[in-house]
């Protein structure tokens, strides 16, 4: 096993613990502390991945942004569901049935596809990934539809957003 | 390391999250699976990018489109939430079943 | 290319020992004397109202909200920005439609009032 492996197998452990105590925790603030540790061992599995820049838009996004929304949506909303009582419906049992049936057939189907012993490239030939990014987003040849599809997005879910939250 | 260490742990942080959307009864709570599954499927997509021609770009283009569908999606299904919990005084998804056949 | 990441990592590690050995080394030498007044919860001198987990109001949400929409505009304008010397003019005029777009939203919020904090 070389250093990037054990690199990988570590972060991989801890993200999946993470993962793991997010959906189990009554408490709904600890599963979002413990989300933002998710979040955190993907950023490093981006960056392992050579995507230095979606490592660091993980942290910004995800952790600054997302996880802050979702702390402040559950201190609005503890009122009622005060940690106490079934914090699982009654189909929770068929819910890991299918989750570790899902798994399981992803592992044997990924294990025995070609694809599974590609090995990485070398990286070093690659210029700068960020500007050919920025390059593609507005280039007609590429992917200028959705960047400019993902501003409507992002317009049409903040006003509804604040039209369905807001209250004076 | 090969390609399928990471697909396999991109399945299981799948596998996770759905578990969580299936299994919990505070809305927040199954958007919060919801992010998990996101998250692995852009591990997914950089994964493939990485492995395959570095000189495409596509990869990292559809993670920063999942990133832009993950905030909206997170924004309104939390103000909904929100708006339930004016209304009703619940968080739990199997109490807000009005619209239920 | 890598290895300039165990600097971040090297960061980390030192990020979570130093907090962690102040934690825990008055733990074993600091005298321990309590009484009620000094175990009790510190809150600027007042005495403390209720417990710590309180409800917050819904301002709070909506400003999250707005800076999550604008951080996600960051994602796309950087790389953008990084290419930006050698990109088209109809390409600089994608992005600033982009910006234009959003601003329209944030145009609506400032009408609707929702920026005030009452």
């Amino acid at each position: 096993m070389t250093g990037l492996e054990f690199v990988f197998v570590l972060i991989a452990a801890l993200t999946l613990f993470s993962a793991v105590m997010v959906v189990t925790t009554p408490n709904m603030v600890r599963a979002a502390l413990w989300l933002i540790l998710a979040l955190f061992g993907v950023a490093g599995t981006f960056v392992l991945l050579n995507a230095a820049f979606l490592a660091v838009v993980q942290v910004v996004v995800y952790i600054g942004a997302i996880a802050v929304l979702m702390i402040f949506a559950i201190m609005l909303t503890r009122k009622v569901m005060k940690d106490s009582g079934p914090q699982t419906n009654s189909t929770w049992g068929l819910a890991a049935l299918i989750a570790a049936a899902l798994f399981g057939g992803l592992t044997f189907a990924l294990t025995r596809s070609p694809a599974a012993t590609l090995m990485a490239p070398d990286f070093s030939t690659v210029s700068d990934p960020v500007a050919e990014l920025g390059r593609a987003l507005v280039s007609p040849q590429a992917y200028v539809i959705p960047f400019e599809v993902a501003s409507v997005l992002l317009l049409a879910a903040m006003i509804g957003a604040i039209y369905v939250a807001w209250k004076k | 390391m090969p390609l399928s260490w990471y697909l396999i742990f991109a399945a299981a942080l799948f596998s996770i999250g759905l578990y969580g959307v299936l299994s919990r009864r505070n809305a927040v709570a199954i958007l919060m699976g919801i992010e998990l599954m996101l998250n692995a499927v852009n591990i997914n997509l950089v994964a493939f990018w990485r492995y395959s021609d570095l000189a495409s770009i596509a990869g990292q283009a559809f993670a920063v489109v999942v990133f832009a569908v993950a905030a909206a999606e997170v924004a309104v299904g939390l103000a909904l939430v929100i708006a339930v919990y004016r209304r009703r005084e619940t968080v739990a998804a199997d109490e807000i079943n009005l619209m239920k056949w | 290319m890598l290895t300039n990441w165990l600097y971040v990592g090297l960061f980390i590690i030192v990020a979570l020992v130093l907090p962690a050995v102040t934690i825990i080394v008055p733990r074993f030498i600091a005298p321990k004397k309590p009484n009620r007044i000094k175990v009790d919860v510190y809150e600027c001198g007042i005495e403390t109202v209720g417990e710590a987990w309180v409800q917050f109001k819904v301002q709070y949400y909506i400003f999250a909200l707005v800076f999550l929409v604008f951080d996600i505009e960051t994602v796309f304008l950087y790389p953008w920005a990084v290419a930006f010397d050698k990109l088209p003019l109809f390409a600089v005029m994608e992005g600033v439609l982009f910006i234009a777009l959003l601003l329209a939203g944030l145009v609506y919020l400032w009408r609707k009032g929702v920026l005030e904090w009452a």
